[in-house]
C-alpha cells in the first residue's frame, strides 16, 4: 500500500531568473511541508528531465542541491507520462519496502530559459531522426496528423475540439497559479492562428516555467489520506508513423490493466485528471478511457459533464492547456489538483465528491501511457 | 547482409522498404532484422511510390529558420501500396483517402518525398 502524503506546485508562467533546479526545489519544499516531513526522512528521489538543463544524472544533481542523501535515486524519462510513471515507480518502491518516503519532482524554466523555437525544436526530436525529423514536423504536427484522422473516423469537428480549450480556460480562471486567466470562447479558438492544422494556437498548450512535486509514502502522515489504489502502463510505439490504428492505442490498454489491478471500473470514477497537451489529446483520451463514447466527448463538455459541478469534474486547475506546461511538472499539476480535491483543500474550485480519481498521462505521440486510480481514505 | 539500397534519407530519389523473408512482415524504418519476428537480413526493395493518404497536417508554424521559409507545408502519413506507412510532404489540398504518387522536392537543404494527387 502507498499514500500520496504531500503535494507541492508553483504557479506556472514566467519565473524570470529561476533555474530548473530552483523550480524543482520550490515545489519539493512545498511537498515536504505538506507531508509534514523533513529532508532526512526522504530516502528515495525520482525526478524527470529538463530540456533547458539536461544532465545524465539529474536526480543526484537535484538531491545534492536540495540537501538529501537518498538510498534510492534516478531520473525517469517518458515524455508527458513521466510524472505518473515516476509515481507508479514510487508506489512499487514503497510497496516493496525499498523506500519509506519517495520524493517525486519535476520542474523546468522552459519558457524563460530558452527561446520558444528552441523548446519546440527540442520536443520535435521525439520524431524519427531519419524518417520524420528531416520533414520539419513539430509536436503540433504529429498531433495534427492524429487529429485529422480521428476527426475523419469519428465525425469530430474543429468546433468540438475547441470546447476542450474553452473548458480548461474556464477552470484556469479560478486558479491563481494558472498561466492564463482570460476567458475564451469557441470562436476565439477557431479564430486563433493556425499552427499545424487542424490545430490552432488555442488548441495547443503553452510553454511555461514551473515545478511540481509529491511525496509517496508507506504510511499516512495526516488524517485525510490519498491512497494509490493501483496503476498500469502501455507502450505501443514511439513514432507516429509506427502507431497502431486509432482503435488500438495504448490508453485503452493501460486503462484496462489498471482496472484489473485495482478492481475499479470507469463507472467508479468521481474526478478525472487527464493529459491535455492539445485539445485532440484530451478528446481522444477521454474517449479511449471510456469517460465518453467515441466522438461524444465534446457533447459531454457542452452538457457540463466535465465542469466543476458536473458528474466527472476534469482538470479543475486548467490542465496543460491553461494552467500551463513546464515539461515534466506540467502533467504533475494534474495530480496535485486531484490531491487537493480529494483532501477537500481546493478552495473555490472544490468539487462535491472526489473520492475516486482517475489519472492518465501520455508521452510522445500517444506512445506511452500510464493510468492510475487514487482513492481517498479517512 | 544484402546490399543497402540508397533512399531519400541519403539524398537519392527513392523510397525503400524491407520485407522479412521468414514471416513476410513489411517494415519502413530500416533495420538489420525483422521487428516482428527477429529474423535477420530482411529483403530490401524500392517502393512504387503509389499510396493513399492516411492523414494530413498543414504546418503553418515552423520551429527553425530553414523550415520557416517553406510554410505552409503539408505533412502526410501515406499508406503505401506495398503495405507500409510513411511520413512525407504533399500538395496542400490533399485529403484523407486520396490516391497519390511520390515525387521528390528540396526542403530545408534536403531532398524529401512529396506526394501529388494521382491524375
Amino acid at each position: 500500500m502507498s499514500f500520496i502524503t504531500g503535494v507541492g506546485l508553483t504557479p506556472f508562467g514566467k519565473h524570470e531568473g529561476s533555474s530548473s533546479l530552483d523550480l524543482m526545489s520550490k515545489a519539493a519544499q512545498a511537498a515536504l511541508d505538506d507531508a509534514g516531513l523533513k529532508r532526512a526522512e526522504i530516502d528515495g528521489v525520482l525526478c524527470g528531465y529538463s530540456t533547458v538543463s539536461s544532465h545524465i544524472m539529474l536526480a543526484t544533481v537535484f538531491a545534492e542541491h536540495f540537501g538529501i542523501r537518498p538510498s534510492y535515486a534516478h531520473a525517469v524519462q517518458v515524455g508527458g507520462a513521466t510524472g505518473l510513471a515516476m509515481t507508479m515507480l514510487a508506489h512499487h518502491l514503497v510497496e516493496a519496502g525499498v523506500a519509506r518516503n519517495v520524493l517525486v519532482v519535476g520542474g523546468e524554466n522552459r519558457l524563460t530559459g530558452q527561446s520558444r523555437d528552441a523548446s519546440i525544436q527540442a520536443l520535435a526530436q521525439v520524431g524519427h531522426p531519419d524518417y520524420e525529423v528531416p520533414l520539419g514536423p513539430t509536436i503540433p504536427a504529429y498531433y495534427g496528423l492524429v487529429a485529422n484522422r480521428y476527426m475523419h473516423e469519428y465525425g469530430v469537428t474543429e468546433e468540438d475540439l475547441a470546447e476542450f480549450a474553452v473548458l480548461m480556460r474556464a477552470h484556469a480562471c479560478s486558479h491563481p497559479g494558472a498561466q492564463f486567466h482570460d476567458p475564451i470562447t469557441v470562436s476565439d479558438v477557431m479564430a486563433s492562428k493556425p499552427v499545424a492544422m487542424p490545430l490552432k494556437l488555442l488548441d495547443c498548450c503553452p510553454v511555461s516555467d514551473g515545478g511540481a512535486a509529491f511525496v509517496i509514502s508507506r504510511e499516512r502522515t495526516r488524517e485525510a489520506g490519498v491512497r494509490i489504489r493501483g496503476c498500469a502502463q502501455a507502450h505501443t510505439h514511439q513514432h507516429v508513423t509506427a502507431a497502431p490504428t486509432l482503435s488500438e492505442l495504448g490508453a485503452e490498454i493501460s486503462a484496462a490493466r489498471a482496472s484489473e489491478a485495482t478492481g475499479l471500473a470507469i463507472s467508479d470514477v468521481r474526478y478525472a485528471a487527464i493529459y491535455d497537451s492539445f485539445t485532440i489529446t484530451l478528446a481522444m483520451l477521454l474517449e479511449d478511457l471510456g469517460l465518453a463514447a467515441r466522438g461524444e466527448a465534446a457533447a459531454r463538455v457542452r452538457a457540463g459533464h466535465f465542469s466543476r459541478d458536473g458528474a466527472i469534474p476534469l482538470n479543475t486547475h486548467g490542465g496543460l492547456l491553461s494552467y500551463g506546461h513546464c515539461g515534466v511538472g506540467g502533467a504533475m499539476a494534474h495530480l496535485v489538483e486531484a490531491h487537493l480535491q480529494m483532501t477537500g483543500r481546493a478552495a473555490n474550485r472544490q468539487v462535491g465528491d472526489a473520492s475516486i480519481a482517475l489519472l492518465h498521462g501520455d508521452g510522445g505521440v500517444l506512445s506511452s501511457h500510464v493510468t492510475m486510480f487514487l482513492e481517498r481514505v479517512r | 547482409m544484402s546490399e543497402r539500397l540508397v533512399d531519400w534519407t541519403r539524398g537519392e530519389q527513392a523510397i525503400t522498404f524491407q520485407t522479412c523473408s521468414a514471416c513476410g512482415q513489411v517494415q519502413y524504418f530500416r533495420r538489420a532484422f525483422c521487428a516482428a519476428c527477429g529474423a535477420s537480413d530482411p529483403r530490401e526493395q524500392r517502393a512504387s511510390g503509389k499510396g493513399r493518404v492516411y492523414a494530413t497536417s498543414l504546418v503553418c508554424r515552423a520551429a527553425t529558420p530553414e523550415t520557416r521559409t517553406h510554410v505552409p507545408y503539408n505533412i502526410l502519413l501515406v499508406d503505401c501500396a506495398e503495405g507500409f506507412r510513411m511520413m512525407a510532404h504533399g500538395e496542400n489540398d490533399l485529403a484523407i483517402g486520396d490516391e497519390v504518387d511520390a515525387s521528390f522536392k528540396p526542403f530545408a537543404g534536403r531532398l524529401v518525398p512529396f506526394f501529388v494527387k494521382r491524375k
